[in-house]
């Protein structure tokens, strides 16, 4: 048995290739390089280009969303700043007008005051004019009345002219007083 | 100039010196396991017998025999383009489990092989040929280590040699579609910054070492860590089953030893499995990045 197989091992050189194994291998690596020259790495490429895509897709749309709040949020700030901005305008408006208007109400307060003051100054002032005119021809009454008393009674007696004269201011003061009670009723 | 591989440019040149010390390692391994071991009695270590003189399966003695190690092949194939159609059939923006694993995948072959070497440009036009060539690759080797398949479909000469011939194809193409084939040959054969006394021994040794070489090697070594794999194996698994059951006794003590070295060969051998794809790849990005570069 020994001899046997070292007879078919000196027979078979392993670095000569049988027929069938050339064959075989050739198969095997038509059959390798096919399938991965038009299915694996075509697939894997595929794959990895369609991830990528995705991928950059994901981040384009990302940047496109981040662009826009960002827009937003600026447009958002300036809009609050105008408002801001309009909204100190306006108070200081309101301030202003309201300090007008108010200065206009003290002119016209001013001014109603002084109408008054006028009116009343001008009123007192014709009634003064009254009160002189109407003193002026009581006076002359009285005047004439005195000088009928005089007339009446001996004008050289001292003590009866100075009698006659505080009898006559006794009069004047008694119609005095009861002048204004008679215009006060 | 002349280094037959010249990778000190890559970051890989750790890996690939680790690899290539391993490479020897197990060269020596495997020519001293060729040699049947007869002094243990009943013990047959396994040789060549393994890879060669298959039973046929289907198709005995026309070019489509299929032996074990045929269907192991075409299975692992089967399987791998299967997964692969499986998570990339309906892929989705937000992946699923399977189409991430797949992606994590080919991403992978495309970032540190394709982009890395090749660039941006060139990586994209190579990438089906270098994730076809990882892929194809990884699928066949890794049966080494699945139970009841336990070969790599790798591990019979054809498919490491149509393997290297295609990177050759491949790195020939490219330099002549980008130089034009007189640039390309002249940059191959004669590299610049050399005076030109030099180029009497430097053009033959890089005509051999390119064009005949650069196939060869990549071929053998992935054969050969492939064999040398499955020997190491089936050596400490096979002579586990000996110490266990035919020696008996206190040799079983022995037979946990070589249990245990299976079980770490198996863990090694994983790992030679994606390191070898994943050198055989990057090689052949290495020779079409250069075959494409304007200065040699």
């Amino acid at each position: 048995m020994p001899e046997l197989v070292l007879a078919a091992e000196a027979e078979a050189n392993p670095f000569l290739p049988a027929i069938y194994d050339i064959t075989w291998s050739l198969v095997v690596l038509l059959v390798v390089m096919v399938f991965f020259v038009r299915f694996a790495i075509p697939r894997f490429r595929q794959i990895l280009d369609d991830r990528a895509e995705a991928i950059e897709g994901n981040i384009a749309k990302a940047d496109d969303a981040q662009r826009k709040a960002e827009a937003a949020l600026e447009q958002y700030t300036a809009q609050l700043a105008e408002a801001r901005v309009e909204a100190g305008q306006i108070r200081e408006q309101a301030r202003a007008d309201g300090q007008r208007i108010l200065a206009e109400l003290r002119e016209q307060a001013t001014a109603e005051a002084n109408r008054v003051t006028a009116t009343a100054k001008a009123q007192i002032e014709a009634e003064r004019q009254a009160a002189v005119l109407s003193l002026r021809s009581e006076v002359g009454s009285l005047a004439i009345d005195l000088a009928s008393g005089v007339i009446g009674e001996s004008l050289n007696d001292d003590a009866r002219a100075s009698a006659m004269v505080e009898r006559f201011l006794a009069d004047i003061e008694a119609t005095e007083n009861t002048a204004p009670s008679a215009g006060k009723n | 100039m002349f280094a037959p591989e010249p990778l000190t440019e890559f970051p890989h040149c750790r890996l690939c010196a680790s690899a290539q010390k391993q490479e020897i390692a197990l060269l020596y391994n495997a020519a001293y396991l060729l040699i049947p071991m007869e002094s243990e009695g009943e013990f047959h270590a396994p040789g060549i017998g393994e890879f060669l003189g298959l039973p046929a399966l289907f198709f005995a003695d026309t070019p489509f025999e299929i032996n074990r190690i045929i269907l192991v092949r075409l299975l692992a194939i089967a399987l791998m383009l299967f997964l692969f159609w499986f998570a990339l059939r309906k892929p989705t923006r937000v992946p699923g489990r399977n189409q991430s694993i797949a992606e994590l995948a080919l991403g992978f072959v495309q970032v540190q092989i394709a982009d890395q070497i090749l660039g941006k440009d060139l990586g994209r036009r190579y990438l089906p040929l270098l994730a076809g060539l990882f892929f194809g690759i990884l699928a066949m080797n890794i049966t080494g280590v699945v139970p009841f398949l336990n070969i790599s479909g790798t591990s019979i000469i054809a498919m490491p040699l149509v393997l290297g011939l295609v990177a050759y194809v491949v790195f020939i193409y490219a330099g002549i579609k980008a130089l034009g084939p007189g640039k390309f040959f002249k940059n191959s054969l004669f590299p610049a910054g050399v005076p030109w006394p030099i180029y009497i021994l430097l053009a033959p040794i890089e005509f051999i070492n390119i064009f005949i070489v650069r196939p060869l090697s990549l071929a053998l070594r992935l054969l050969l860590n492939m064999m040398v794999g499955h020997l190491l194996l089936v050596l400490c698994f096979s002579a586990t089953n000996f110490f266990f059951f035919t020696a008996g006794g206190w040799a079983g003590l022995f037979g946990v030893g070589t249990l245990a070295f299976g079980f770490i060969f198996t863990f090694v051998e994983f790992a030679v499995y994606i390191l070898q794809a994943y050198i055989f790849t990057l090689l052949t990005a290495v020779y079409v990045q250069q075959a494409v570069a304007e200065e040699h």
